[in-house]
């Protein structure tokens, strides 16, 4: 099977501070990889590399090579705006746009949907079920997505991504802020998830990519210093500073 | 001893601050108990909506007044809200920081000119170009409200950019993550978060331009009467007081009192459902 993405001696400085050193990775679809490492590794800036949502703040180059579908998403001619269609992205911090439920679903879907505002209303129960939140806000899907609990808003925030139908979905250590509950429902939905999408999760949590991801990959200051089955990574580490991260002997 | 200091201090300031308290509500006080008997014994109703206005006559109604500050300063707003909000989405959402840090303060500089130097190029300027290309006589209700319209835009401009501002970072990014052009975040997203704030710059920008007095005065023509168009010559209720307290007396001087009095009432329920709107804001948060 071709790589869903393909990473080629990709960096990203921040004015000259290097944050990325000439990643190579290649990532299969319909599985997750999960991406490990101390805050300040480069994780966060990996990802929002994928929908290139780093340009969005001045000072920041990227060089080197990010092939999706095996096209240069870095591309003179590759359209940021639609490249983020295909590429969903959950932040760290749950994000609900300051409107109700039901719009914060739609908003993604309407705005493709272009001048003709036709999108499929069925999107919203179809998302909102895929990330297991239906059942406690299918009868309150008028009133402020900001009334919602943090593990809901996050919930929320997935099935936005979700209502979009991406290809690959980001998430930014989405579990970051959540309680055991929440953390478990996120869990068993991207578990299900990954039949459909590729997905890469950041997360801070070891244990976390050792349930969820089939793959792990473990960056230490803006480099990749391994990648591999997270069996592979999670019992013989072939670098030590692997197993020395995963054994919690820094970071 | 620095205790002492402290308590003269103390007692200093707290002077200053009430002294400027005590200014605003002198001022307060001697409007209205100037203006408020008058309006009573002159009938409410006569004053506020009848529309002859002769003093010599004992005769003052102030509709036509009314009726022109209202048309102006709807003018004024109809030109100066959208250019004001539009340049705070551009200088906001489409061009760098560093050139926002150097148009905002210029902008801003705009509210530092005397209101006497946009009347004085209201006359020379906008008048002419009114009276060769439209007809009418030049200074006209057009003429103040477009002078007016660029007299508030600061007030707009500047407010609208803080609130445009303090949306948080994370909704723009939330919007644009889910394939949103920077024009739909703008319109879906950043613009409906920061709403109350632009709508208390209006409000501000509208009790300034009802309040606006040397500009309107010069510009306007002031003639009394209700304009039959936007080219007519118009006279608002502070160009009316400013124009005739010099030689007043007697029931006149009451009666210009008493359009202090309603212009005062005006003024504070604008700059009170501002603070209110803004209010709701942090509310919210």
């Amino acid at each position: 099977m071709p790589d869903k993405i393909a990473l080629n001696k990709f960096s990203v400085h921040y004015g000259p501070d290097p944050l990325l050193q000439e990643i190579d990775l290649e990532i299969q679809s319909n599985q997750i990889l999960g991406v490990i490492g101390p805050s300040g590794s480069g994780k966060t800036t990996f990802l929002r590399a994928l929908n290139r949502m780093n340009e969005l703040q001045p000072g920041f180059t990227a060089s080197g090579r990010i092939m999706l579908d095996g096209e240069d998403i870095y591309g003179l001619d590759y359209d940021a705006v639609s490249l983020r269609k295909k590429v969903g992205m959950v932040f760290a911090m749950p994000v609900p746009l300051p409107m109700s439920i039901h719009e914060n679903i739609i908003y993604g879907p309407k705005l493709s949907a272009g001048r003709g505002w036709k999108y499929d209303e069925a999107v919203v129960e179809s998302s909102l079920k895929a990330a297991f939140l239906w059942d406690e806000v299918r009868d309150r899907l008028k009133t402020s997505a900001l009334r919602l609990s943090g593990g809901q808003q996050q919930r929320l925030c997935l099935a936005r991504t979700l209502a979009l139908e991406p290809e690959v979905i980001l998430l930014d250590e989405p579990c970051s802020g959540l309680d055991p509950v929440s953390t478990a429902k996120i869990e068993e939905a991207l578990t299900i998830l990954k039949e459909r999408y590729t997905v890469i999760l950041v997360t801070n949590n070891t244990k976390q990519a050792a349930r969820v991801a089939d793959r792990t990959a473990f960056f230490l200051m803006g480099k990749l210093v391994e990648e591999g089955t997270t069996q592979q990574m999670f019992t013989a580490p072939k670098d030590k500073r692997t197993s020395d991260y995963i054994t919690g002997r820094f970071g | 001893m620095p205790v002492t200091s402290e308590k003269i201090m103390q007692r200093l300031l707290l002077a200053v601050a009430f002294s400027a308290l005590s200014a605003l509500l002198l001022i307060a006080v001697f409007i209205i108990s100037q203006g408020l008997p008058f309006i009573f014994r002159y009938g409410f109703r006569e004053f506020l909506f009848s529309s002859q206005w002769n003093p010599q006559a004992g005769k003052f109604g102030i509709f036509p007044m009314v009726v022109s500050t209202l048309w102006v300063t709807l003018g004024a707003m109809a030109i100066g809200a959208p250019l004001g909000v539009a340049g705070a989405v551009f200088l906001t959402e489409f061009v760098p920081r560093t050139v926002m840090r150097i148009i905002k303060p210029s902008i801003e500089l705009l509210a530092g000119i005397p209101s006497v130097v946009y009347g004085f190029i209201g006359v020379m300027v906008l008048a002419p170009l009114i009276r060769d290309h439209l007809g009418g006589p030049g200074l006209s209700l057009l003429a103040g409200s477009i002078i007016l319209g660029i007299m508030i835009l600061p007030t707009i401009i500047s407010i609208s950019i803080d609130s445009i501002m303090a949306v948080p970072k994370s909704y723009r990014e939330g919007s644009l993550a889910l394939g949103a052009t920077v024009w739909q975040t703008v319109r879906m997203v950043t613009l409906p978060a920061a709403r109350s704030g632009i709508a208390a710059s209006i409000i501000l920008a509208m009790g300034r331009a009802v309040g606006e007095t040397m500009a309107v005065i010069m510009v306007t023509g002031n003639s009394v009467k209700i304009p039959g168009s936007a080219l007519e010559p118009v006279r608002t209720l502070t160009a009316n007081i400013a124009l005739e307290m010099g030689y007043a007396t007697g029931m006149h001087r009451q009666a210009l009192f008493a359009t202090g009095v309603v212009l005062f009432v005006v003024i504070m329920i604008l700059n009170f459902s501002a603070s209110y709107v803004m209010r709701q804001r942090k509310a919210r948060r």
